[in-house]
């Protein structure tokens, strides 16, 4: 049973439907992509698997339970962490301490000091971790805000556009920081831009397009699908 | 019916007030983004105009209305938008907040200056001789007449206004994007400096239309208009329309509340309070988007070491005891609530400072200890010291809850409105029963107070007292730096900075919320309780709104953030006394100073004891010129206490011994930390630091 099932999940702004009866779902030990042009609906899907949003219809069950009623910081205590598209760091605080806190209230608080030094040597974020996270670049920031979402040892980590702003060889290393997380039996949702990265780690990629799933598939069959080429390309 | 007919006149044309009033906030709100608490204050003032121009100079009706009016409410206007909201236009929501709070703080200060508060102004209402007329049943003054008229003029104007020329469409363009209706040519400066002259005009109008139906009192007059804020919130602070049907609602309200509240003596507070109770419920009806631009621009907030604080809570206790043995008793009355006060100040910080949520009400729970002490510790009893903290701080945990629907400027309205449901209402009432427990609070008059029985000895002369309240300032600052460095304080900053991320990792907001509300409730009902004993009777003016308003400005200019803040505030709010000792016509001065010192807040952003501690860190390092002033502070105390010297003196004496040896010290230090070599010549002109990369990536992440 997939550890993530969302179904028939509609969301409305006004009259503009954001999400029409999307369905998906996420496995562990897997990297699910979720790609799709801009506005079709992605980061919307993310706000109500994280319970940030009510959907006007559909449910979200996470791990065999119904958690669409659910706050979204229930949810984080059934596993479900995320990072943000537009960067919600605690910019106050230092690298450190944003761990820290994440740390604290995970269901590891006893050794929050230890976990965070421990995911900051395994980011190599170990030089900048008395930073504040205001000063921080843009790349290295949505680093952080990974790091900040592990520390809650969560089993679906949602991650939006967390590659935004590396260069290649970031790009690289985070490749293999999802794969390792994959191997360690994290269900991975993945929203990203970055073609390579998706096609090169997912192990199956969803595509959305005006609020609906258009496909689905491994990487090697949405490279080659039509309709996908269509959403991206226009008809030619 | 004919009764029921007479308030609904009186409702109607006290909703046609409001309503204009009501609209000159919604105007200024949605075109400049700021929400004017001295929208009520610039009425007032208008009002006391109007009666020194028509009743103490004698000039005809005309000419005063035209003068007050045209020139200046307008001027008024001009004055406020340039000098005071451009500076802060670009800074954040809460900075602009401050700003009006200044404003209304001052503008209180200000009349009561001008305008001797215990000579009574009539002012007759408008046509005053000619006869009522009638309509159907129900009898209209020509005042009441007059007054409906204005509204309906005032409603039909800012609807040509806005939605048939130039200048409407600039305001209402101004609204959504200020860097973009620059694009398209038009000015949007323009467009809020016509919003703050119109704003001011209806205020002003409001304000002489109330005038001659309430007393001409500053802070009555001012705040009276919190049900124009009602209205406004009805509109949700941008519909004109709603604004003035939710005028309607609150003034009959008012009105049938006024013929058909039953007599008895616990409700005529209710009366006075029910402006602002609706307030509240109107907050809590509607559902308030969160405000636009999200606040970046986050001031740092240090985190003290233990040790440090710890020799700063020394120092404090050592200043406490300097002034209890240098002072006489009268200057140590005035002098003394400089400690508890302080507290009162310090509680802001883990609520403003760290979690971001600004309350006006912090005074009224230093009532709530303060009466709490007054009652149970009435024989010096000491848990009754940690009962009025446990019973503030319940009274704090009461209000977050309501409070986690607001955020910004909705919050710092309810917290205000809370304050005034308190200072009308609940602190006037007889004593009462409540499951069984007999409460009293100010029993309608004033409490006597009592100092507290430690290790046997009673507590009770000014000295004592004092050294006390410093000793408590010093273990809440402490206790608030541990906080800081500790699991809670740094949640509370991740909840202000970002509570979705806060949410999402399992952060439960309410809980967190009402744990903050709670504990600086609690530190402020401790600083209540202590300023009560020191003042040995408490009246429940001591904690009103108005009251509070400066304590809260002293502490923004502090700086939220910084631990240090309960001293400065304290010092701050009550050291400028020592003017009208020199000289007693700067008494004054002395009242308008906090509000002063808060316009000038977008000059320092960050805070005063920031820049305080960077100023004096070098004194401190210094291992020669730190033990010489302790020496020489010790030496002066010494000749004090012998009568060899006098109190100018030595407070002379040791401030130029200070000042000279910070800047000896601050001397001393400098060659060590040379002045460095322009940017773009580091690894040429001086070798390249392993540190200049990190500081280079530092300095653009940053710009």
């Amino acid at each position: 049973m997939p550890l993530l099932e969302v179904s028939a999940v509609t969301v409305s702004y006004g009259g503009n439907r954001a999400l029409d009866g999307v369905g998906m779902s996420a496995e562990r030990g897997a990297v699910t992509g979720l790609i799709g042009p801009n506005g079709a609906g992605k980061s919307t899907l993310f706000d109500v698997v994280s319970g940030l949003r009510r959907p006007q219809a559909g449910r979200v069950v996470l791990g065999g339970r119904d958690v669409t009623r659910l706050g979204p910081a229930r949810r984080c205590r059934h596993g479900l962490a995320r990072t943000f598209q537009r960067l919600e760091l605690f910019g106050r605080l230092s690298v450190r301490d944003n761990l820290l806190v994440a740390a604290e209230l995970g269901p590891e608080r006893r050794r929050a000091r230890q976990m965070a030094d421990g995911l900051l040597d395994r980011l190599e974020l170990t030089g900048i971790a008395d930073t504040r996270a205001d000063n921080l670049p843009t790349g290295v920031a949505r680093l952080v805000e990974v790091g900040r979402a592990m520390a809650v040892r969560p089993e679906l980590l949602l991650l939006d556009e967390p590659a935004a702003g590396q260069d290649g060889e970031e790009t690289e290393r985070f490749a293999a920081l999802l794969r390792s997380l994959a191997a360690d039996g994290t269900a991975v949702v993945l929203v990203e831009h970055d073609m390579g990265l998706v096609m090169g780690v997912c192990d199956e990629v969803y595509v959305l397009d005006l609020g609906k799933v258009i496909a689905v598939g491994p990487p090697e069959v949405i490279r080659n699908d039509e309709t996908v080429l269509a959403a991206y390309l226009g008809d030619v | 019916m004919e009764q029921f007919l007479t308030f609904g006149i009186v409702g109607l044309s006290t909703a046609a007030i409001y309503a204009v009033i009501g609209s000159g906030l919604v105007l200024t709100y949605v075109t400049t983004g700021v929400f004017n608490f001295a929208h009520g204050a610039a009425g007032m003032l208008a009002a006391f105009c109007y009666w020194q121009f028509t009743v103490g100079w004698g000039w005809p009706v005309p000419v005063a209305l035209a003068v007050v009016l045209l020139v200046i409410a307008p001027g008024f206007g001009l004055v406020v938008e340039r000098v005071l909201m451009r500076p802060v236009q670009r800074l954040g929501e809460a900075e602009r907040l401050v700003m009006t709070v200044a404003l209304l703080s001052g503008a209180i200060a200000a009349a009561r200056w001008i305008w001797d508060p215990d000579v009574p102004r009539p002012l007759s209402v408008f046509l005053a001789d000619k006869k009522p007329f009638h309509l159907g049943p129900a009898t209209i003054t020509w005042h009441q007449a007059i007054t409906m008229t204005v509204a309906v003029a005032v409603a039909a104007g800012l609807w040509f206004l806005l939605n048939r020329t130039r200048t409407g469409a600039e305001m209402r363009a101004t609204v959504d994007d200020r860097a973009l209706v620059r694009l398209t040519g038009a000015d949007p400066v323009r467009a809020g400096r016509v919003a703050w002259i119109l704003g001011t005009q209806l205020a002003a109008i409001g304000g002489i239309l109330i005038a001659p139906t309430v007393a001409l009192d500053a802070s009555q007059l001012s705040l009276l208009i919190v049900s124009a804020y009602t209205a406004a919130v009805f509109g949700r602070l941008r519909s004109l329309p709603l604004t003035f049907a939710g005028a309607i609602v609150v003034g009959c309200l008012e009105s049938y509340l006024t013929g058909y509240l039953p007599q008895n003596q616990y409700l005529p507070g209710l009366r006075l309070a029910a402006p602002a109770l609706l307030l509240f419920l109107a907050l809590l009806l509607f559902r308030h988007p969160r405000l636009r631009g999200r606040d970046r621009r986050l001031v740092q907030v240090p985190a003290p070491s233990l040790r440090g604080t710890a020799v700063f809570a020394a120092s404090t206790v050592l200043f406490g005891v300097v002034l209890a043995t240098v002072l006489d008793e009268a200057d140590l009355v005035t002098y003394g609530p400089i400690f508890s006060l302080g507290i009162v100040a310090l509680s802001y910080v883990p609520l403003a400072g760290y979690a971001g949520q600004i309350s006006l009400c912090q005074l009224s729970m230093a009532g709530i200890g303060a009466v709490v002490w007054g009652h149970l510790g009435a024989h010096g009893e000491l848990w009754a010291l940690l009962a009025a903290v446990a019973v503030s701080g319940a009274a704090g945990a009461l209000i977050a809850v309501p409070a986690l629907r607001f955020s910004g400027v909705y919050l710092a309205l309810g917290t205000a409105a809370f304050a005034v449901i308190l200072d009308r209402w609940i602190f006037t009432l007889p004593s009462f029963h409540l499951f069984g427990v007999r409460v009293s609070l100010f029993d309608q008059g004033s409490v006597e107070m009592t100092g507290p029985n430690l290790f046997g000895l009673h507590l009770d002369s000014t000295a004592e007292l004092t050294v006390l309240a410093a000793v408590f300032l010093g273990l809440a600052s402490l206790s608030v730096a541990w906080l800081r460095r500790g699991g809670f304080g740094r949640r509370l900053i991740a909840l202000r900075d970002s509570e979705a991320a806060y949410a999402t990792l399992g952060g439960n907001l309410l809980v967190t919320k009402v744990l903050v509300f709670a504990l600086s409730a609690g530190i402020a009902g401790l600083g209540g309780a202590l300023y009560g004993m020191q003042q040995r009777t408490i009246t429940a003016e001591q904690f009103n709104l108005v009251a509070g308003l400066p304590i809260f400005l002293v502490a923004v200019i502090g700086g939220l953030g910084a631990v240090g803040n309960g001293l400065f505030a304290g010092t701050a709010y009550l050291g400028p006394n020592i003017l009208i000792g020199v000289a007693s016509w700067t008494q004054n001065i002395v009242t308008v100073l906090p509000a002063l010192a808060g316009m000038g807040l977008g000059h320092s952003p960050e805070g005063i004891v920031a820049r305080f501690r960077r100023e004096w860190e070098p004194l401190g390092r210094d291992l020669i010129a730190l033990p010489a002033l302790l020496g020489l502070l010790a030496l002066g105390w010494v000749l004090r206490l012998t009568d060899a010297i006098n109190g100018w003196t030595f407070l002379i004496g040791s401030l130029v011994a200070a000042f000279a040896l910070r800047a000896w010290a601050a001397a001393r230090e400098a060659p060590r930390t040379e002045p460095d070599v322009p940017v773009e010549w580091w690894g040429v002109r001086r070798p390249w630091r392993p540190e200049d990369g990190e500081v280079l990536v530092r300095a653009t992440a940053g710009s």
